[in-house]
């Protein structure tokens, strides 16, 4: 679904992605983890070129999303990104929020992209929001709302850039039970996350990273037990109270 | 001061219209509508290339806006009123020239205040909605120019109703408008300077006032819509 192949990115002499190599295969759900400025966020925000990188290539779904005449809104669109900061657009409503892209880039008529919303709040557990404005809604709220908009394309791929970081605890469990019940239908996944809780029920794989490279890529019970680096080993003790 | 509005109301109010030009309060009210509506969608144009990837557009855009704000209105008036018939060959009214030279020096300003209000929108808004696949247009109508019009409100309505009262200077080129029709009154009046100038002042502060209102009144309703309390 996913091949990264020798991807470099820089922020003028910084070194923020070395050299990449990974794949994240159809139905797979993976966790990235490592320790802030590790270049996770980077990693993922550039499957969808939020982040240009300067060297190496990106496949999706088997295409090169470097490559001249890639249409990047039609590729965007076949793809979930849920940010951290959950980013509603607040002046919209919660239904005009899912429906913006069905309607604008999908083709879709409003009455359709109206009864898609319907179906996925009620995926995500709540219908009873659809004319609500996000202002109104709980951070947790906000963010299943932002799942269902990154849904509303019917994405093969979802990508999570620390989807709980920003919400308060008792807000976490009906993120990642949205989350969960998604990785259940098959849905590939990239979560980048400090859940390690999650990682170890839900990822079928993990990749370590620090200082702009993957470490580790392995399963999660294999993280767990044995992380082989010293610096995962740290970043374990320091993470799992 | 009865007697002098029923002998001088139709002047303010029209100018010398029907037997010239619509002038007066409706010539201001003309020129300042025509002027907005120009000068908005052109300061619009000025802000997206001042913000835009393209760096001939946004060098051109710069240049814009660094020329025709660092310009008195009156001297682009002026150079309007002599340049204009150079360049097309015919005769400008007045009126014409006028106008071009409000767009041109408003849309330096009002560029400005929409490009602060582009880039207050949070970073984060662009990039959801680029990520849903929404083009770079599409983006900025659906979603980065509502929230940041939004914020614009009070420094548009600052630029707005300065603007209202900038038409009164195009006067000294022969445009009839408000003051014109004002200072043909003190001409024939000869003693009726402070009354008719009164009128003047109360003419521009009602319009004034009443755009201000309508802007406060826009800017809550579309609060209230933000935060869900409008029906």
């Amino acid at each position: 679904m996913i091949q990264f192949e020798h991807v470099n990115k820089w922020y003028k002499k910084y070194h923020a992605l070395n050299d990449i190599c990974g794949e994240v295969r159809e139905g797979e759900v993976l966790v990235v983890c490592g320790p802030s400025g590790s270049g996770k966020s980077t990693m993922i925000r550039t499957v969808n070129k939020l982040e240009e990188i300067q060297s190496g290539a990106i496949r999706v779904g088997g295409e090169c999303i470097s490559d001249h005449g890639v249409d990047i809104n039609r590729l965007r669109a076949g793809i979930g990104f849920v940010f951290q900061q959950f980013n509603l657009f607040p002046h919209l409503s919660v239904k005009d929020n899912i429906a913006l892209s069905p309607v604008k880039v999908g083709g879709m008529t409003r009455k359709q992209a109206y009864e898609l919303a319907d179906e996925l709040l009620q995926k995500v557990g709540l219908h009873d929001k659809r004319d609500a404005m996000p202002a109104n809604l709980s951070g947790g709220q906000q963010q299943r709302v932002a799942i269902a908009r990154a849904l509303a394309q019917k994405p093969p791929l979802i990508l999570f850039d620390e989807p709980t970081s920003a919400l308060d605890p008792e807000m976490v469990g009906e993120v990642l039970s949205v989350m969960k019940n998604l990785a259940a239908e098959g849905m590939t996944m990239v979560c980048v996350t400090h859940e390690m809780n999650f990682a170890r029920e839900v990822a079928d794989r993990i990749w370590f990273m620090d200082r702009g490279a993957i470490l580790e890529d392995t399963t999660p019970v294999e993280f767990f037990s044995h992380p082989r680096h010293e610096r995962a080993r740290k970043f374990l003790a320091d993470i799992i109270h | 001061m009865i007697e002098f509005l029923h002998t001088y109301g139709l002047l303010f109010l029209v100018g010398s219209w029907p037997n010239g030009p619509v002038g007066g309060f409706a010539g201001t009210l003309i020129l300042a509508f025509l002027g907005l509506a120009g000068a908005f969608p052109a300061a619009l144009l000025v802000a997206l290339a001042r913000t835009g990837d393209n760096r001939y557009a946004r060098a051109l855009s710069t240049v814009w806006v660094y020329t025709f704000r660092s310009i008195p209105l009156i001297m682009i008036v002026f150079w309007a009123y002599f340049l204009l018939p150079v360049l097309t060959g015919t005769e400008v009214p007045p009126f014409s020239t006028a106008l071009a030279a409000i767009i041109v020096y408003e849309s330096a300003f009002l560029a400005e205040i929409i490009r602060a209000g582009i880039q207050s929108v949070p970073a984060g808004q662009r990039e959801a909605s680029r990520a849903v696949g929404l083009g770079y247009f599409q983006s900025l109508w659906s979603v980065q120019l509502p929230q940041a019009l939004s914020n614009m409100i009070p420094s548009l309505v600052n630029q707005f109703v300065s603007t209202i009262k900038a038409t009164s200077i195009v006067y000294i080129i022969g445009v009839q408008e408000a003051a014109f029709s004002a200072q043909q009154i003190n001409s024939i009046e000869l003693t009726a300077a402070l009354r008719t100038y009164l009128v003047l002042a109360l003419f521009y502060f009602l319009l004034c006032a009443l755009l201000s209102k309508l802007a406060k009144s826009l800017e809550t309703r579309l609060r209230n819509k933000r935060l869900g309390l409008a029906a």
